[in-house]
């Protein structure tokens, strides 16, 4: 990671993260839903320089998703139902791989299912392909089913699931946890329990936006997930929780607009981060939020990016009391 | 498909609800096509989060020029950026409006909508450096609603106008005006529209009827802009049925007979 910038040779900082399962070269992944299937974003950063690539959801088949209007902006955040549409793992494996091939960079298949069976066909599917470096799964997505639900609302259905998923993947496994319950750290532990390697967090939470005119939903679907800034401070709540109480590695998103957000997730315990949203507004942001985190390492004279994951200083109680 | 970042405002024009800027980014420029968008970043700050898309107006040596109303906080921003000021844009994005091999000699139906009139005029003087002739039929609720009437007349367009409120031009709808147009001049070779939903359906209806081939290009709100979100579907009709298809990607301008108009009821 040496650079030379104009006035010479500058402190190297080694912003490689290990997950245990896998090495990544900085800490920023680009978040499912958020990132496409990565080909997009080519004509505007450098994929090479991700530490890791979480493409869209895929289901087995593909999917129509949610009628519009999708979208509904609000107060430094963005409400979504898009509802998974996608092209399914056939297409993704014939036509997107190949174009990922040869990139050094971690692709990551975020899995969705129906039902729990579909999760395990989107795995044993995927497992045939060498060049995938592990799945995320999405147990969280708010948009497909009636009222927000998912499996990762339920401890239950979160450790059934995870544990079918495990049985069934050749590859390491994060799963990726919904903010809309009471206890988070309860669905994070029947995760770990289970058998995950890792775990992400958080998904949108529930929301909705109505158009006062109209007095409809200005969402088709009327609810929908919220993304951006306006979450982060949650986001870093239940990151710091879940980090506190889990042994597993935990990837933190939320609303990580600047390398300063990226790093408040790592110094409460997050070992990565995915960077959703700012993806949509500056599609080079996960570049941008690297250098930004790369610069503040020089700035404070710290060598390795791993030496700031978890040092929250806290003066008497645990984060997670 | 590239990011500016600093965009200069070299001019601004302003109306009673409507803004003009011409941004200096040479790369841009050169690449744009009638019917493309800019995403343009309103703020540096969080909210408005979200780029906006407009359409490219004009293309000049080194510039573009984007013409929008100020319909919302996003437009209202960027509606109060000054002359010397810097926008940071995405462009040019998404398919354009195609043009036939031979344009010579033929007359083209432009339909726009108030704001929507912002592709055709670009689209028009790419059709005239062709030596075709646009038509251009520009509707609005009332005369204030058509700002851009001076400069498309002195471009020398043919322009027909309308107003809901009957303050200038033909009383009633463009759609109405473009009707009366066709029933008593010879057929132009395609019908080109930007505008309102509505507007959009009813030429469908009317080119599909006189067996004209139409192209609309289609507003949405929109996330990213370059084909990622999946946010800014229409519905459209696709081999083996019918498919949520990008606006941004693969339009904004689609074939009239593509688009399957169950207008959303909070589409206003």
């Amino acid at each position: 990671m040496k650079k030379r910038g104009p006035q010479g040779k500058r402190e190297s900082v080694d912003l490689s993260v290990d997950l245990g399962f896998l090495r990544l070269r900085n800490p920023v992944l680009a978040a499912s839903g958020t990132f496409g299937y990565g080909l997009e974003f080519k004509p505007y950063i450098n994929l090479r320089k991700l530490g890791g690539i979480v493409v869209k959801g895929l289901y087995f088949n593909p999917r129509p998703g949610n009628p519009p209007p999708r979208l509904a902006e609000s107060p430094s955040g963005l409400i979504n139902s898009i509802g998974l549409q996608g092209i399914g793992v056939r297409a993704f494996c014939e036509k997107v791989l190949p174009q990922l091939q040869g990139l050094d960079t971690p692709i990551i298949v975020n899995v969705c299912g129906e039902t729990d069976e579909e999760y395990a066909a989107v795995i044993d599917y995927l497992n045939k392909d060498g060049r995938i470096a592990a799945y995320e799964l999405n147990i969280s997505c708010p948009n497909v089913r009636k009222e927000g639900r998912c499996p990762a609302l339920s401890p239950d259905h979160t450790f059934s699931l995870v544990r079918l998923a495990k049985e069934t993947s050749r590859l390491p496994l994060v799963i990726k946890l919904s903010p809309n319950v009471t206890d988070i750290v309860s669905v994070a532990r029947a995760a770990e329990e289970a058998g995950a390697d890792a775990l992400s967090l958080i998904n949108t939470l529930l929301a909705m936006a109505v158009d006062i005119e109209t007095r409809r939903p200005r969402l088709a679907s009327t609810f929908g997930g919220l993304s951006g800034p306006a979450i982060k401070p949650v986001a870093l709540r239940m990151v710091c929780q879940v980090a506190a109480s889990v042994r597993i590695p935990v990837i933190g998103m939320g609303g990580i607009m600047t390398g300063r957000d990226a790093l408040e997730f790592l110094i409460v315990g997050a070992k990565a981060v995915e960077v959703g949203t700012a993806n949509l507004v500056d599609p080079g942001a996960s570049a941008r939020i690297i250098g930004e985190i790369g610069e503040f390492c020089r700035q404070k004279k710290i060598k390795r990016i791993h030496d700031i994951v978890g040092t929250l200083k806290m003066d008497d109680s645990p984060a997670s009391r | 498909m590239l990011n500016d970042p600093a965009a200069l405002i070299i001019r601004k024009k302003i109306w009673d609800g409507y803004v003009l800027l011409e941004l200096k980014s040479p790369r841009i420029a050169r690449r744009a096509k009638p019917g493309q968008f800019l995403m343009v970043r309103v703020s540096d700050q969080p909210y408005p989060l979200l780029r906006r898309p407009l359409s490219i107006h004009a293309r000049h040596e080194g510039s573009v020029e984007i013409f929008f109303a100020r319909s919302g906080l996003g437009t209202a921003i960027l509606a109060d950026k000054k002359t010397g000021e810097t926008l940071d844009i995405l462009g040019p994005l998404g398919r354009g409006f195609s043009i036939p091999t031979a344009v010579k000699g033929k007359t083209f139906g432009l339909v726009g909508g108030g704001r929507g009139i912002a592709p055709l005029y670009f689209l028009a003087r790419e059709l005239q450096a062709k030596g075709g002739r646009p038509r251009v039929f520009y509707g609005g609720k009332s005369e204030a609603d058509l700002p851009l009437l001076r400069k498309l007349a002195s471009q020398k367009m043919e322009v027909f106008i309308s107003t809901d409120d009957g303050s200038a031009g033909f009383p009633g709808l463009v759609t109405a005006m473009l009707e009366k147009e066709l029933a008593r001049s010879a057929r132009p070779a395609q019908v080109y529209a930007c505008g309102p939903d509505r507007m959009m359906k009813k030429i469908a209806e009317i080119a599909a009827e006189v067996k004209i081939p139409a192209q609309l290009s289609l507003e949405a709100i929109m996330g990213c802009g370059i084909g990622a979100c999946w946010g800014c579907v229409r519905k459209m009709r696709r081999p083996g049925g019918t498919e949520w298809v990008k606006i941004c990607e693969d339009g904004p301008v689609f074939w009239a007979s593509e688009v399957i108009w169950d207008v959303d009821r909070r589409q206003k």
